[in-house]
């Protein structure tokens, strides 16, 4: 049993390596820079979808605000860079840390609501960033926005000046979200948040502090979002109001529905999905919607989990019709740790 | 004084338009616990086959808006059936989520059809009237009256018809209504029929004042939203009294504090007082 398990765990990094090291590749083989470009945006967008996550799978709080940690750190962090001329290296945990300090109080307020209230308030607060953001001509550029906003400064030898090397700048911060969200989703705390999700009536009832895990959870989710927003600001080097817009939040919600919420993989795959097929059909990007309002419906109805949930349950029935002469391994596989538990969760749910 | 007024005028037509829209949303919620983000975009389907009837078909414009509530209708129910239907007895999160993916197909769907650019309903009440000081033109007075016959249609239809009470006994006591035998579809399409007659109506009246362009049902269902939050979610008087508050707000509030943030002044609005009551102003008990 002991062994089993260690197999799984070796198997499980294996192939995290390897897939780090086809990421580490990438750019070296692919042929075109754009190629590599569409690659830096879906990563970016990645990190942002996996503070979502956070919230909407692991908490079960439909959150509509994240676009506006988005586009309070792309800005707070243009701004940094451009007016006080801070370093990018300064700039970034700074504007992370404040917006993860503004996100407290809205969190207060906002989870003292339930449910649809708590989304449509959510938005609500979404909508008002937005249109502070568009209206404060002074600070923000108005509807202009911010151009300009310099590279990340050097590291010591290394220049982010090419597209090559902000990738890996990209990847490196995305490594680090993955490792911090699967240590997190694993710990107690993750659990607590799961216990949430389930029925915060009987987390209460064990004593679980209902509000502050909710708070806490927001204020993470903000941090990295706040994270993707300043890479997102330092790479493509001009922010408008849309940064922050509704729109961007349903962009953060079909990626992750796409790839499968409450999953570790899932918003990886979501957002290489979803950007990909966006920047590959850029003529159409103002009718993607025509498929993705209908996929977002036939994915609540048929595959709540999203792509990596579907794939989660294949093996799992696959392995239930393997198990049938080998009892033992099914009685190990079942309440192995991590995602697989996660779905489950979320189905009874 | 004399602009007081004139923004009382104008106020009292914006909100018309919000309670209608607000009325629509609010039973649908009401009846069936959908948060329904596509309402706003059901409007502006309306506003844009009102426009075609009277511009490619040169059809009156009362007929168009006829034309405008059938086509509505019809799509209303296709929605309920499609979307919602399916989804009846799963979690709130994934009514939200469908009505969010119905309001995107909507929006990019009409884009790809019409364009992105802004349009507007021809004007054929566009005389001016002067009363006291105040100058309106009859396509506001015609907003305000028109409005308030339809909501005093839709209270008859409600208190007074065997149909309008089966509606009311749904949105008061699901389970309850289905015990005494009310066809639970036969409701729900019902609700999203009416809920789009109304919409299409309020296309239709605004669409000589206001613009008419794809994205233009995003703003007024989140401020539907708004108004029925205010009001208590499923709550009729409480979305005609949320409806006008926010229209002379909207309005007094551009003269008196500062176009710009115009659209701003609902969503403070609501998020202050769901700060102070998490629940909404006057919301049903629930659970």
């Amino acid at each position: 049993m002991e062994t089993a398990e260690r197999n799984r765990s070796m198997w499980k990094l294996g192939t995290y390596l390897l897939l780090l090291v086809v990421a580490i590749v990438y750019p070296l083989v692919a042929s075109n820079s754009y190629y590599v470009h569409v690659i830096v945006m879906s990563f970016i967008f990645a990190i942002a979808v996996y503070g979502f996550n956070l919230i909407v799978g692991y908490l079960g709080q439909l959150s509509l605000a994240q676009a506006g940690f988005f586009g309070i750190g792309a800005y707070m962090s243009g701004l940094f860079t451009m007016k006080l001329h801070m370093s990018f290296w300064l700039s970034l945990p700074l504007t992370a840390f404040l917006t993860m300090l503004i996100s407290l109080p809205i969190g207060f307020i906002s989870f003292r609501t339930k449910g649809n209230y708590f989304a449509i308030f959510t938005m609500c607060v979404g909508i008002i960033i937005n249109l502070v953001i568009e209206k404060w001509d002074s600070v923000t550029g108005g509807n202009t926005g911010l151009i300009g906003i310099p590279q990340p400064n050097n590291l010591g030898p290394i220049s982010f000046d090419s597209v090559i090397s902000q990738y890996y700048l990209v990847l490196a911060f995305l490594v680090i979200t993955i490792f911090v969200m699967t240590r997190l989703v694993n710990s107690l705390v993750g659990r607590t948040f799961m216990s949430i999700r389930n029925s915060s009536d009987l987390a209460a009832t064990l004593g679980i502090n209902v509000m502050a895990n909710k708070i806490l959870a927001f204020a993470i989710a903000s941090f990295f979002t706040a994270i993707a927003g300043v890479l997102y600001a330092h790479y493509i080097r001009f922010i408008g109001p849309d940064a922050s817009g509704l729109n961007m939040t349903f962009d953060f919600l079909l990626s992750l529905l796409i790839g499968g919420q409450a999953s570790i993989a899932g918003p990886l795959v979501g957002s290489l999905l979803s950007t990909g097929l966006t920047e590959g059909l850029q003529s159409l990007q103002e009718y993607r919607m025509v498929v993705f309002g209908i996929l977002l419906i036939l994915i609540v109805k048929f595959f709540p989990m999203g792509i990596v949930g579907g794939l989660q349950l294949l093996r799992f029935k696959l392995m239930k019709r393997f198990a049938k002469t080998d009892v033992a391994g099914i009685a190990q596989m079942k309440p192995s740790k991590g995602e697989s538990h996660a779905a489950e969760n979320k189905s009874i749910n | 004084m004399n602009l007081f007024f004139q923004q009382l005028v104008n106020g009292l037509t914006l909100g018309s338009i919000y309670c209608l829209v607000a009325l629509g949303l609010t039973l649908i919620y009401g009846i069936m616990e959908v948060p329904n983000f596509a309402h706003g975009h059901l409007y502006m389907v309306g506003a844009y086959v009102t426009f075609f009837m009277m511009t490619l078909y040169g059809i009156n414009y009362w007929l168009a808006a006829v034309i405008s509530a059938i086509v509505l209708a019809v799509l209303g129910v296709l929605i309920e059936r499609l979307v919602f239907n399916p989804l009846r007895n799963g979690p709130e999160t994934n009514k939200f989520v469908a009505a969010l993916g119905a309001m995107l197909f909507l929006e990019a769907t009409a884009r790809l059809l019409w364009g992105s650019d802004y349009r507007s309903i021809p004007g054929i009440y566009d005389k001016v009237i002067q009363i006291g000081g105040i100058r309106v033109t009859e396509q506001r007075i015609i907003v305000i009256v028109a409005a308030v016959v339809l909501m005093f249609a839709l209270n008859l239809f409600l208190k007074h018809t065997i149909i309008g009470s089966a509606l009311m006994a749904m949105a008061q006591n699901r389970d309850g209504a289905s015990l005494v035998g009310i066809n639970v579809n036969m409701v729900s399409i019902l609700t999203f029929v009416i809920a789009s007659i109304l919409a299409a109506f309020a296309a239709t009246l605004a669409g000589p004042i206001f613009l008419v362009y794809p994205s233009m049902g995003t703003m007024i269902v989140t401020k539907a939203f708004v108004i029925i939050v205010i009001g208590g979610m499923g709550s009729i008087p409480g979305a005609v009294l949320g409806g006008y508050i926010l229209g002379l707000a909207e309005s007094m509030g551009a003269t008196y504090i500062s176009t710009d943030y115009k659209d701003i002044v609902a969503f403070v609005l609501l998020v202050v007082i769901l700060s102070v009551k998490p629940s909404g102003m006057f919301a049903k008990e629930t659970k």
